[in-house]
């Protein structure tokens, strides 16, 4: 459908594709280029509003009321084109729809909920770590440990069985790529999504699941009459959708953050309690989660532009997150910094519900590692993997000497 | 000045401001309130009540009664009480518009879950947190009716507003239709109903002798009498010690925990700055929290061995934290 742009005449213009594999493979270029030109940049290629700084993504982040989610929060406006499948009842849904599902989740997921899973997730990543290092010094940091330890916990705290697994991260990538225009990256996808969609589905029924995990608490929140019935497997399908590339994408920044800052290894086996923050800073500088949509409810002037009701935004929560205007020299990874405030969780009533469940795996496999390991550099060509919405990397070898 | 020390849009809030303060009936006063800076204030969904922190350090919880889409006010509806403890009057007669108020939460024990149908039954001052939910209902769809009672067509606040959902609601003052009958509006509990009740304690302690054997989470209750508060809130300084490092700091009143922990060097890990993610969870080993956040209900609460000091502060002298 050819769409005339009604932009204001001053809104700085881009013909540039950010979701193209040149930016995917290295995007921080064309964020400095965005967040530089102004605090709104149109993309023509995709008739959509982008935004990549710090104050403009914080505020449209947590303005609900006016940058909605319902109409999804991918390129697709679901206000004009059909879901490519049901809209998750967290994400792609607004107050008042979005309430009751987000308090439900939220508290299974919260910080009191995640204490009794602590000790054996510690205990999980040791044996993990023990597991790698028993066999060699130089290993795959994503194929070896933040693709396999995320695996290896979250699965059995949602309360899946063991049969199927291998399915959860490709659902995750083409998921998150559908979140992009229907590029290649999309297209590649299409022959499993059947499939792969049929599977996570079956997972999240009652009988699936085993009694007393995360899917459980879903379905027992239904039973208070806190959510439907209806709403429970969708429900159960937002962990499986959102709980897995993520973390593991998450657990490689980090990864990738020490190994090639060596100083900042040390300074965490010298200071422990900096595991913590080391995570969210890992976060802050790769971004797991690049860019999400947000569409517009009414006109709504962003730093002088005036964003046309049902239009597109694109906020770039990685660019916001190496800002200048926000952080001292932003692509350092400092454990000396305060990464508080940054937007790879997202912020307001969407950030993400899973954030604690993402901490602690990170805690319990830093505290493994911090434990055995002495050093950790880069061995090799580190490869990524282009996902839409992702920041990932395929092979990331590194060596370690052990403490 | 380096980018993130001049960077002060994430700094909790802990005061607001009475922006307007309306008489909108025989007896109920509504007061809007707003941050001084004028940002967005904490979000919140139906049936949420919030702390108010009176210049004098007593603590009241009043149900929000505004609308939600309009994110930089709160609206409370308060009842003068002539034989409450002075909280209400105060409000009422004295409070002036541009006075600083502390707040507490939001924090919601009186969610509106989804529903077919609703019967939502209000008594006196009770109808504050139900006007956010029937226009909530609206939008879900739902099937619903609003039973309003009250003493007479002057003490009963909101009318005016209410008159917009036509026969949807039912205006029973007790001077035109003599004393309630629950009986008349519920019988049994239905599957497809959500019956939600907020009154007196007369009204309430009938519902549940009524319904006392329904199905868990057809009736949802809020009672409108003020639980006893502790101490008044204090507005002098609090120590905060960390257990394990030994350090000690002092927390100024108009300073979050986590502000004073970071001008003393010491950077907590925190997220929404509002009480509401989780993220700067800590534990504590001694002390009396004040607790602000929108996160524990009143047992975890009670149990003081969990706080959220980005917006929480204390009551006794000294917390303990354990990190």
């Amino acid at each position: 459908m050819m769409t005339t742009p009604t932009t204001s005449t001053d809104v700085p213009m881009s013909q540039a594709d950010p979701f193209g594999p040149e930016v995917l493979e290295d995007p921080l270029p064309f964020q400095t280029e965005l967040r530089d030109a102004g605090p709104v940049v149109y993309l023509d290629r995709y008739d959509v509003y982008a935004m990549g700084r710090y104050e403009e993504v914080h505020a449209a982040l947590t303005d609900w009321q006016s940058f909605q989610s319902a109409a999804g929060v991918g390129l697709s406006n679901f206000r004009y084109e059909k879901p490519w499948r049901p809209p998750s009842l967290l994400l792609e849904a607004d107050p008042p729809h979005h309430d009751a599902p987000r308090v439900v989740l939220e508290k299974i997921l919260g910080p009191g909920a995640l204490h009794r899973l602590r000790d054996a997730w510690f205990a999980d990543a040791e044996l993990l770590v023990d597991e790698v290092l028993g066999r060699s010094t130089v290993f795959d940091a994503v194929q070896d440990l933040s693709e396999v330890f995320p695996l290896r916990v979250f699965p059995d705290a949602v309360g899946l069985p063991a049969e199927g697994r291998e399915n959860l991260l490709p659902y995750g990538d083409h998921l998150f790529n559908a979140f992009g225009p229907s590029n290649e990256l999309v297209q590649k996808g299409a022959p499993r999504v059947a499939e792969l969609s049929a599977w996570v589905n079956s997972q999240c029924t009652r009988d699936v699941l085993t009694d007393n995990g995360f899917g459980a608490q879903v379905w027992d929140a239904a039973d208070k009459r806190e959510i439907t019935h209806e709403q429970a497997p969708t429900i159960v399908r937002s962990l499986l959708s959102a709980g897995v590339d993520t973390t593991v994408h998450g657990l490689g920044a980090v990864l990738y953050a020490f190994a090639t800052n060596p100083e900042q290894w040390t300074r965490l086996r010298g200071n422990p309690g900096l595991k913590r923050t080391a995570f969210d800073e890992a976060v802050r500088l790769e971004s797991p989660v690049q860019t999400f949509f947000r569409t517009a409810t009414t006109d709504i002037d962003v730093g002088g532009t005036v964003i046309p009701d049902g239009k597109k935004i694109l906020m770039f929560l990685g660019a916001a997150n190496r800002d200048p205007r926000r952080w001292d020299d932003p692509d350092a990874f400092d454990l000396s910094r305060n990464p508080s405030g940054h937007v790879g969780f997202g912020m307001g009533i969407h950030q993400c519900a899973g954030q604690h469940v993402a901490r602690l795996e990170s805690e319990a496999l830093l505290s493994a590692l911090c434990a055995r390991v002495a050093s950790i550099e880069i061995a090799g060509p580190t490869i990524r993997h282009h996902n839409n919405t992702l920041r990932a990397w395929e092979s990331m070898p590194v060596r370690v000497t052990l403490a | 000045m380096s980018a993130e020390t001049a960077f002060r849009a994430d700094a909790s809030e802990i005061k607001l401001r009475v922006e307007k303060k309306v008489r909108v009936s025989n007896g109920v006063t509504t007061l809007t309130l707003v941050r001084p800076d004028g940002k967005r204030l904490p979000d919140w969904t139906p049936g949420s009540h919030i702390d108010l922190v009176l210049p004098d350090g007593t603590t009241r919880q009043y149900s929000l009664c505004g609308d939600r889409w309009d994110p930089h006010r709160y609206r409370i509806g308060v009842l003068r009480e002539r034989d409450g403890r002075g909280g209400s009057a105060f409000i009422c007669d004295t409070l002036p518009e541009g006075a600083m108020v502390g707040l507490g939460g939001p924090r919601n024990n009186f969610r509106l879950v989804p529903s077919e149908k609703y019967l939502f039954i209000a008594g006196g001052i009770g109808i504050t947190p139900m006007l956010p939910m029937v226009q909530q209902a609206e939008m879900l769809d739902a099937e619903w009716q609003l039973v309003y009672i009250g003493h007479n067509r002057h003490s009963m606040a909101f009318l005016d507003e209410l008159e917009r959902y036509g026969d949807r609601v039912s205006v029973l003052p007790k001077d035109e239709c003599g004393r309630f009958l629950l009986s008349s509006w519920i019988r049994e509990g239905r599957d497809d109903t959500k019956v939600y009740m907020c009154g007196p304690a007369s009204l309430l302690d009938e519902a549940h002798d009524r319904c006392g054997s329904w199905p868990t989470g057809l009736l949802r209750v809020e009672h409108f009498v003020p639980k006893e508060q502790g101490a008044p809130v204090r507005d002098d300084p609090f120590e905060v010690e960390l257990a394990q490092s030994g350090l000690s700091v002092t927390v100024a009143p108009e300073v979050s925990i986590v502000d004073a922990l970071k001008s003393a060097g010491i950077n907590l890990l925190t997220s929404c700055k509002q009480g509401t993610c989780g993220t700067c969870e800590v534990a504590v080993l001694a002390g009396e929290p004040d607790h602000r956040d929108s996160i524990l209900d009143d047992d975890e609460r009670a149990c003081g061995d969990r706080m959220f000091p980005c917006v929480s502060r204390s009551c006794s002298d000294r917390l303990i934290f354990d990190l």
